[in-house]
């Protein structure tokens, strides 16, 4: 597979400016990294991924685009996690006393290793990475976000799924006395809880696919999905499901959330696709959440070297 | 009513209580309280107060009826101008700060997308109405002729619902409340032509001018 790197923004303009004009925030950033490697320093390879830096001044991996890292206030504020409320900034405000220690993850289904594991078990091992992914909302706004986590390939292949898998489908906990969000309400209006996404298991092993349990270096902040969530970067944003506890593997699709609320206008596949709008609205720009004019949506949302393969055959107006 | 001359007192600071929505919008620009993405905020909020506007506009006959107070028929000019002044900020948003005048682009929002649609229908029936709200304007028409047209309000006010409810992604919860707001309102009307609150009407009206 030829993997490419995006290159339209020269690499000189990445890491110093924001560094120079940004140290106080930058020493910030450090030392909290140092700390998150204290929390979870039972995942061995954390400490020096975690301790070398932020993802800013690091080597850049063969998946990071070198576009321009949206600030970290941004990623924190701005946020569609419905559990916590409709506005994108509910989640900030009413996501603050969410508990996600201790955290159990139960893994079903078809796969040789089920259980409940608690989160350090599950993840016990893995080399946190660090990935910078563009992020483009179905609602036709982006973002580039440095995530810290692991592959999802990685995952999969120690949880061992049976050869009858063809899918892998992931919940958000449900928990309404934490989530306000989730509270049933009279007149309706809400997705049905609790939040189900699901991938194809080939696109699980993709490289791309990403779980992520950090930002900037530091851990997840609640409001983006503490403590892991899926990153699916040539997938539109909420196919990334949030906090999640339970993974299954199956033979048949899974319904996710979106498509059991709007068939029509939500499909399982949901790829980054310019030429196929949502019903109600073009999906061939967006607005990069920093920018004032709006740039052109990418297919796959620049990933199609890496992922364009997995749907060869696929008529992506129909599975959309 | 309270005795203060309406017209001097009373006029002005509901206008400048009009124009509250938008200095607070100006003030949350200025001292950064608009999301991370401020273009979705300046498109929200100013459609929101359209909406808004639109309701208290069409609230004015009924409160009248309602309670007697006639004088509110001063206001309904100013508050309708008000609608129309957010409607275009509105309008502003979505052709400048959100297309940059892409007119290929805009065209094809018009031709394909309901949501977009009833917009400009509720956008472009409500000029007519802010041209033709002046008195000049009611004498060269004639008050009939006037008021056929300015009835046009109703049904901008239908496509302005209608716009909102196509746009929301899934919680239909507050474009539903301003559709019940609107029959209401316009129901009200109905009833009224029909002479169903006669009586009442009757009644109400008889007190107050007694």
């Amino acid at each position: 597979m030829l993997i490419q790197r995006a290159s339209d923004i020269p690499s000189s303009e990445i890491t110093p400016e924001r560094l120079y004009s940004n140290r106080r925030e930058f020493i910030k950033t450090a030392s909290s990294a140092l700390g998150t490697a204290a929390v979870i320093s039972i995942l061995p390879g954390c400490m020096n991924s975690s301790a070398s830096g932020t993802a800013q001044n690091k080597a850049r991996g063969p998946y990071d685009t070198d576009e321009k890292q949206t600030p970290y206030e941004d990623i924190i504020s701005y946020n569609n996690y419905y559990e916590f409320g409709i506005d994108k900034s509910d989640p900030i405000k009413y996501s603050k006393n969410f508990k996600t220690k201790p955290w159990t993850v139960s893994v079903e289904g078809m796969v040789k290793k089920p259980a409940t594991y608690a989160l350090e078990d599950l993840t016990k091992g893995f080399a946190m990475e660090d990935r910078v992914y563009r992020m483009r909302c179905v609602e036709a706004w982006s973002m580039v976000i440095p995530w810290m986590g692991f592959p999802l390939a990685e995952l999969v292949k120690r949880l061992e799924p049976t050869p009858s898998a063809k899918y892998v489908e992931f919940k958000t906990i449900l928990d309404p006395s934490q989530m306000p969000g989730q509270k049933p309400s009279i007149f309706g209006g809400g997705l049905h809880w609790p939040y189900t996404e699901g991938l194809r298991l080939d696109e699980a092993m993709n490289p791309l696919a990403f779980i992520a349990m950090g930002i900037y270096g530091k851990s997840l902040p609640n409001q983006d999905g503490a403590p892991l969530r899926l990153v699916t970067p040539w997938k539109y944003g909420f196919k990334g499901v949030k906090a999640i506890v339970k993974i299954r593997f199956t033979d048949k699709q899974p319904l996710t959330a979106w498509m059991e609320a709007s068939p029509q206008e939500y499909g399982f596949y949901a790829n980054v696709n310019p030429q196929v709008d949502h019903p109600r609205w073009s999906q061939a720009s967006e607005r990069r959440i920093g920018e004032f004019y709006k740039r052109r949506t990418l297919m796959f949302n620049g990933y199609a070297e890496q992922v364009a393969q997995l749907y060869s055959g696929l008529d992506l107006r129909k599975n959309f | 009513m309270p005795k203060l001359n309406p017209r001097w007192i009373l006029k002005p600071a509901v206008f400048l209580i009009c124009l509250v929505p938008m200095v607070w919008l100006a003030w949350d620009t200025v001292s950064g309280n608009l999301t991370a993405n401020w273009l979705e905020d300046f498109r929200d909020r100013t459609g929101i107060w359209t909406l808004r506007f639109l309701m208290i506009t069409l609230s004015v006959t009924p409160l009248r009826r309602i309670t007697g107070w006639h004088s509110l028929i001063r206001f309904r000019r100013m508050l309708g101008l008000f609608t129309f002044f957010h409607s275009f900020l509105h309008f502003i948003t979505y052709i400048w700060l959100d297309q940059f005048f892409a007119f290929d682009e805009i065209l094809k929002d018009i031709t394909k997308r309901p949501f977009i649609i009833s917009g400009f229908a509720g956008f472009f029936l409500l000029i007519p109405l802010a041209i033709t709200s002046t008195k000049k304007w009611i004498g060269r028409l004639g008050g009939k002729r006037w008021q056929m047209l300015h009835r046009f309000i109703y049904v901008s006010a239908v496509a302005g619902v209608l716009h909102y409810y196509w746009r929301v992604k899934l919680d239909v919860r507050d474009p539903v409340a301003y559709g019940v707001l609107l029959a209401v309102l316009l129901g009200f009307r109905a009833f009224s032509r029909l002479n169903l609150f006669k009586p009442l009407v009757a009644r109400v009206g008889s007190e107050k001018s007694a």
